[in-house]
């Protein structure tokens, strides 16, 4: 009896362990997870925590110190370059460690290591890690990582930041793991180079990775030529490209041929529709960005302004990680990103530099045809070639690896087959030809862009950035500013890629690369300044093509505002970085007012386009307005062109340049008529049916008391895990689409800077987050609200004797005495 | 009585000690060694625990929690129990760290009276 009790005591006593310990009984191990002394509680951060530290490092060469300021910005003062990358990688990862390596097993097809095959009802394997490896990111990024190693400085680079990572790692214990680690059960693995170079591939997927040729091609197989290119054109009426209209360029070096079945085998419009595959996960459409710099004969000070807003997915921990360092070689501040060194957006003692993404079509596919289902061997040219297979091994927590195959052809790998379909399957195979494939080393660019003293080193710089490609702007101290069109290329005849290619003949390959010379580009413009939003790079007489898909709006008023503006000053770029003018509205309300007068409205939907009348075309959190235009003519899009893209499968709907473009030039716009009724709609009748769509919605909105702008868009900063409970939910702040403040939903400026380069260089800057990555962390999330307000913190680049009202804490590294060399 | 108390501050002292350096479940080895050594009815032993780590829990996340002015215990809170509680947070990481050293208590009382004898109870 007395051994029993004992028995069952102790059978209990273990039970309560193992089920508070592990996850095979409970769904989490509260024990661990909520022990004061080893779980989350050590997360949360005294806010009056200090970051003073000493720390001795052997693999450091020199002694570094680090002055942070009361926003958490380290300002790395080293004696060479190894050690301030050595620094860089072990602040990144004090602050970041948990996001660094999701981002990199996400770019990695790596997720289900850690989140296991599913996640809720997200299928982890197939929607993201399988995509990636057979997108070849891995393959991509080891090419990469070659010529990373090879070259002196980015070797040094990445070295020293990947040694300063994991000199960091290797101070961890279980109570001192950042908080996601805890939650998620996984410990983090030794940082290594091939990291660095794999979120530099994430970025060309986020920046290189949207194209829309299987959508092209349903609407090809779908439409007439006539009709296809009224819906999709080469050349909207309101382009404002980069280089302005009339720029002459040189005679082109290359010249691609197209390839002798282009009419019958690839242009064939209106043929037999297939089933084309969907892709698991498309890079945010709205991944663009605002950079613009004016010479000083438009400033009040003489000195040239830059200025940069990047626009994309809004996350915490925030892309970004805001720092200055400093060495005897370069002294550079502004934005880096944790997973790689130097700073990416910033500015040195001589010049200031931006990106914005040129958003060029670089991802065509080919369809392949096996000679059996082995996927040994392909056709091409009329023989068979043989594939390479690429082993990809998957280990799935809590689950047996899964193993899968991936063939590679001249192409590129075959990313759909019978084994990997997307959403569909056709049984078809697709082979994906991306530019990211190609070995580059974009950390050049960031090595040698930090230090830069002058436009020739400048453009030097720049032309190791080969994908993504990036329109790079520049301010110097000396007065010069620049911007290009920065990239490599590839050089394709008119349509090439727009459609899925003929995989059997080698003619349909890239055939060159543009030389880089002849990327479009501006130096010291008689205009006073440079500029870009993702709009096309050059006119139509630029001697390459260009693809479509580049959003004309933000180009127009950024153009329409500077040419305008005279004594600028930081103040007045504050005010156009986080200007809200919708210049797409003002060119669409016109045409919605003359052809509905409102008394043909039902009668509930008049006070809605009283709204719409009175509206200040400004995406301001309070205008109601702004809601009922937004909601309108989405659902007038949605109304147009219902009736003919409905019966396709995978479609892309019309640009709303090239719908408003099309109305504007012609009242009896061909799309107007419903195809599926057989009389013939007018615009009065598309709006008035996009009014009886919109209704119901403004009506919930107006019942929710979220009519408003800013309520109705609802802008959010959502942690990378969408925890919402680490997330920064409503937040009260306007901006939109086609506005320069592009903020939208989850999407927008995730890094405004503006850079006077005065003798003592002047910056303001601001991103949606906080430096620390931790949630229990008071610097979390504390750039929010100003960021949110349009407010902007100074930058202060600080010196090697910086007095201490601007120090907080200091941070020392020390060479360690016990050195092994 | 005075060993009731002797001994819970014993096993929350010696859990504090133990789990700078050892996993959190430590606490019920602590419990279970400190019970086999200063005997008590079973029951009360389960109680000795229960109170020592119990306190000890809750005093270790509120003196944490209020340093952080709450900011991670209302973000765990609405991750663990669907609510925006503080309290109920450190409630539950008490009536954890309470339970398990309870039933670590009690096995050792129990193993104690299974193979040594207890003495009779001698109040000097």
């Amino acid at each position: 009896m007395r051994l029993l009790s004992l028995l069952i005591s102790l059978l209990i006593t273990i039970v309560l362990i193992i089920a508070l310990d592990t996850r095979w009984i409970l769904p989490a191990p509260l024990g661990r997870l909520l022990s004061p002394q080893h779980g989350v509680w050590q997360n949360a951060e005294p806010t009056d925590a200090t970051f003073n530290e000493t720390l001795h490092f052997p693999g450091l060469t020199g002694n570094a110190e680090v002055f942070i300021d009361e926003r958490l910005v380290p300002h790395v003062f080293a004696e060479n370059d190894a050690d301030v990358f050595f620094v860089q990688g072990f602040l990144h990862a004090k602050f970041r460690l948990w996001q660094m390596e999701f981002q990199t097993h996400a770019a990695g097809g790596r997720l289900t290591e850690v989140l296991g095959e599913k996640l809720g009802t997200t299928d982890i394997l197939n929607k993201a890690d399988r995509y990636f490896r057979r997108l070849g990111m891995t393959y991509a990024a080891e090419g990469s990582l070659k010529l990373m190693e090879q070259d002196p400085g980015t070797r040094l680079m990445s070295d020293a930041y990947t040694h300063g990572i994991n000199a960091y790692i290797q101070t961890l214990t279980q109570s001192t793991l950042p908080l996601e680690y805890k939650i998620l059960g996984y410990s983090p693995e030794p940082w290594t180079n091939l990291k660095t170079a794999l979120f530099l591939k994430y970025m060309s997927f986020d920046l290189a990775g949207y194209e829309t040729d299987f959508e092209y091609t349903s609407a090809r197989n779908a439409f007439t030529k006539a009709v296809f290119d009224k819906m999709y054109p080469l050349a909207p009426d309101s382009a404002d490209p980069i280089v302005p209209l009339g720029t002459l360029f040189d005679k082109p070096g290359i010249l691609p041929k197209a390839p002798a079945s282009r009419d019958s085998l690839y242009m064939k419009f209106r043929s037999a529709s297939s089933v084309l595959p969907i892709e698991p996960q498309k890079p945010d459409k709205e991944n663009g960005s605002n950079n613009w710099a004016v010479s000083g004969s438009k400033t009040k000070s003489r000195s040239p302004i830059l200025c940069n807003d990047p626009h994309l997915g809004l996350n915490l921990p925030s892309l970004w990680f805001e720092m200055q360092l400093h060495t005897p070689n370069f002294n550079v501040y502004g934005a880096s990103f944790p997973c790689g060194p130097g700073v990416v957006i910033g500015f040195n003692d001589s010049c200031a530099f931006g990106f914005t993404n040129a958003g060029r079509d670089v991802r065509d596919y080919y369809e392949i045809v096996f000679k059996d289902a082995t996927r040994q061997q392909y056709l091409l040219n009329g023989k068979y070639e043989n594939t390479i297979f690429r082993i990809e091994r998957y280990k799935i927590k809590g689950k047996r690896d899964f193993i899968d195959t991936v063939a590679y052809t001249v192409f590129g790998p075959v990313i759909f087959d019978e084994k990997f379909a997307g959403k569909s399957n056709d049984r078809k195979s697709y082979a994906v030809r991306w530019k990211a494939h190609d070995p580059s080393n974009e950390l050049k660019a960031i090595y040698e862009l930090d230090r830069c003293k002058n436009y020739i080193e400048y453009v030097r710089a720049a032309r190791n950035f080969h994908t993504p490609g990036q329109n790079i702007v520049f301010a110097a101290k000396n007065g010069d500013i620049a911007i290009r069109a920065q990239g490599e290329f590839p050089a394709k005849w008119a349509r090439q890629g727009d459609f899925v290619m003929p995989g059997t003949d080698s003619s349909y390959l890239w055939q060159g690369m543009i030389p880089q010379a002849e990327n479009p580009r501006q130096y010291n413009p008689e205009r006073g300044f440079v500029s870009s939003a993702n709009q096309f790079p050059a006119d139509t007489s630029y001697p390459y093509y260009l693809g479509n898909a580049y959003p004309p709006y933000r180009g127009l008023i950024i153009n329409r505002r500077l040419s305008q503006m005279e004594n600028i000053t930081p103040q007045d770029m504050m005010k156009l970085q986080t200007d809200n003018y919708n210049v797409f509205a003002e060119f669409a309300r016109p045409l919605l007012l003359k052809a509905v007068s409102g008394d043909d409205l039902p009668a509930d939907a008049k006070k809605y386009w009283e709204m719409l009348k009175t509206w200040n075309l400004r995406y301001d959190g309070a205008e109601k307005g702004a809601t009922v235009f937004a909601v309108l003519f989405d659902s007038l899009e949605n109304v147009i062109w219902r009736d003919e893209l409905a019966p396709l499968k995978n479609y892309l709907m019309p640009a709303e340049n090239t719908l408003l473009e099309g109305l504007l030039r012609d009242s009896a716009y061909q799309f107007l008529d419903d195809v599926t009724t057989p009389q013939k709609e007018t615009l009065h009748d598309n709006i008035i049916a996009a009014f009886r769509q919109a209704l119901p919605v403004l009506k919930k909105a107006e019942d929710e008391n979220r009519l408003h702008w800013a309520a109705f868009k609802d802008t959010r900063v959502t942690h990378l895990t969408r925890l919402m409970q680490f997330s920064r939910l409503h937040l009260n702040m306007g901006g939109g689409r086609n506005a320069i403040n592009a903020t939208k939903t989850t999407h927008g400026p995730s890094w405004r800077m503006v850079v006077h380069l005065t003798p003592e260089t002047e910056a303001y800057g601001v991103y949606p987050g906080g430096q620390h990555g931790n949630p229990g962390s008071k610097y979390y999330d504390n750039f929010i609200d100003t960021w949110a307000k349009g407010e902007y913190y100074p930058l202060v680049v600080m010196k090697k004797n910086q007095d201490d009202s601007q120090v907080k804490w200091t941070m020392k590294f020390l060479k360690s005495e016990t050195s092994k060399d | 009585m005075m060993k009731l108390i002797v001994s819970s501050i014993l096993i929350a002292l010696l859990s504090l000690a133990a789990c700078f350096y050892l996993p959190w479940w430590t606490i019920a080895v602590v419990a279970f060694i400190v019970s086999i050594s200063i005997y008590l009815k079973p029951w009360v032993a389960f109680i000795g625990g229960f109170v020592a780590v119990f306190t000890l829990w809750i005093a270790l996340s509120i003196f944490i929690s209020n340093n952080n002015e709450n900011i991670l215990a209302h973000k765990m809170a609405l991750v663990v129990l669907h609510t925006d509680s503080p309290f109920g947070l450190i409630l539950l990481t008490g009536i954890i760290g309470g339970v398990v050293a309870g039933f670590g208590a009690l096995t050792g009382s129990l193993l104690r009276r299974t193979v040594v004898v207890p003495p009779p109870a001698v109040i000097p």
